[in-house]
């Protein structure tokens, strides 16, 4: 609650969307966190919190007319976010992985403009990349896109998609034609009035409850220019799958630290009732805070390592990248359910009921959805299969 | 080579199509093989020309057409 800022200048410098989205975390997602969380709806105030700043378009270029924010500000300001609503900050973060796809993809002219379009209305972007009949696999499509005469029909079968009844524009994973083997895949920009969801079952989950992410059978149909430009797979290795494993983990890192706060201030409430005596607890908690240190600096090196060769696809498309991004997703979300824990058991009873300000009911329940989304022992396979042939760093 | 080649791709590329007839410059991934299936092609090359490959030389361009191997494997021989 250090960065208050009541009037933030019209035009942000990178600082600014950390800063924003820090005062968004803490005056509108964080009153409202309990109550997504119990009831299970979408997060609508962050969202419009973040829209009215125009937050939304933080990763678009100044030149398009967004903020040009570096993924650095938006890990942190993902970290913030966070810290006080886990559901907030998932949606927020799978937005900006859509919108990294097409800042970063998307050059066609339509594109283009979709972009200069989103800044301008703050478009609420979802995804549809896993299907009913791949297991799993986003890397396989059943569905395929049909395209005649410049435009483009899909039907997809998606078993999850997180806040679609709430999104404004879908990207759609399919194969590239009816004759197209299933891995080769591009990602489609689907949007009203020619998408159609019907929905197909309820969202009610262990955590994470404010991402609203039932089934849907979609349906779209749309000019041929929506397409991206690149091929799913490429643009998976060099844009989808990093930025996800960075904004996902930056999240996580918020819910770890938020554990870590209460933790610290439970031990710190014992020391004062018996000045002179070191709580027991001090000396988990002096053990959980240096995981929470491993933690944070594994993301920001994460960050830094993406950074320095996001212009470079060559580098990208390395296999010591990509086992990197890996590892850094099976790393953080193992961290933040053992640092949840640690916590509890920092806090005792007081984290257990649900009813106290050291409560971690919600925080553990979100927790443990970070190893199951895009499971670890499937990510581990990916690795293992690359580490035949990686010849190290 | 080629044949060789071919043959790799016939038994670990797990193609859609017949690896013994694919033009040279077919794109390999759009024919059906999977990142996971070009891994055990790469260490199936390896071993018939007995090389190995760099690391600039692992990534999705070395192996996307049966030309581009031929390079790759040509260029690791030469080494």
């Amino acid at each position: 609650m250090t960065s208050l800022i009541h009037e933030p200048p019209a035009i942000a410098d990178t600082n600014d969307v950390v800063a924003m989205m820090t005062r968004i975390a803490d005056q509108v997602a964080a009153p409202a966190a309990d109550e997504v969380d119990v009831q299970g709806r979408f997060p609508a105030e962050t969202i419009s919190a973040l829209r009215a700043e125009g937050l939304l378009s933080a990763l678009v270029p100044r030149s398009l007319g967004g903020m040009g924010a570096s993924y650095a500000d938006l890990s942190r300001g993902l970290v913030a976010l966070g810290r006080q609503c886990a559901s907030s900050a998932m949606v927020t973060a799978m937005h900006h992985i859509q919108v990294a796809c097409l800042v970063r993809h998307g050059r066609n002219d339509l594109l283009r403009n979709y972009q200069v379009e989103l800044v301008d209305r703050q478009y609420l972007l979802a995804s549809a990349t896993t299907e009913v009949g791949t297991g799993g696999d986003v890397g396989s499509s059943v569905c395929a896109v049909d395209v005649a005469g410049g435009t483009f029909h899909l039907e997809k079968q998606a078993p999850v998609i997180s806040y679609g009844r709430f999104a404004d524009g879908i990207l759609v994973t399919a194969r590239r034609s009816a004759d197209s083997p299933e891995n080769d895949q591009v990602l489609a920009l689907c949007r009203p009035p020619e998408l159609e969801l019907e929905q197909v079952g309820e969202w009610n989950a262990l955590g994470f409850r404010g991402t609203c992410s039932p089934g849907f059978i979609l349906r779209a149909s749309g000019d041929a220019s929506a397409i991206l430009d690149d091929p799913y797979a490429d643009l998976s290795t060099q844009t989808m799958l990093p930025v996800a494993h960075i904004l996902w983990s930056s999240l996580w890192l918020g819910i770890a630290t938020s554990a870590t706060d209460r933790a610290r201030r439970f031990v710190q409430a014992e020391a004062r009732k018996r000045p002179g005596m070191t709580p027991a607890a001090a000396l988990r908690l002096a053990d959980t805070t240096a995981q929470l240190q491993q933690f944070s600096d594994l993301v920001r090196g994460a960050v830094t390592r993406f950074e320095e060769i996001q212009d470079d696809p060559n580098r990208l498309s390395a296999l010591g990248f990509a086992i990197a991004m890996n590892s850094l997703k099976v790393s953080a979300s193992t961290l933040v359910v053992d640092i949840v824990r640690q916590c509890m058991v920092i806090c005792g009873l007081a984290s257990y009921r649900m009813d106290t300000p050291y409560s971690l009911g919600r925080h553990l329940r979100d927790s443990m959805g970070a190893s199951l989304m895009v499971n670890n022992d499937r990510i581990m396979g990916n690795n293992a299969q690359m580490l035949l042939v990686h010849r190290g760093e | 080579m080629d044949e060789t080649i071919r043959e790799v791709l016939s038994e670990h590329g797990r193609l859609a199509v017949d690896a013994g007839a694919i033009d040279e410059n077919a794109d390999l991934f759009a024919a059906g093989m999977t990142s996971h299936a070009s891994v055990n092609v790469m260490l199936a090359l390896e071993d018939a020309f007995d090389i190995e490959f760099s690391e600039q030389m692992l990534r999705k361009s070395t192996f996307e057409s049966i030309a581009s191997i031929r390079a790759g494997v040509s260029e690791m021989q030469d080494a």
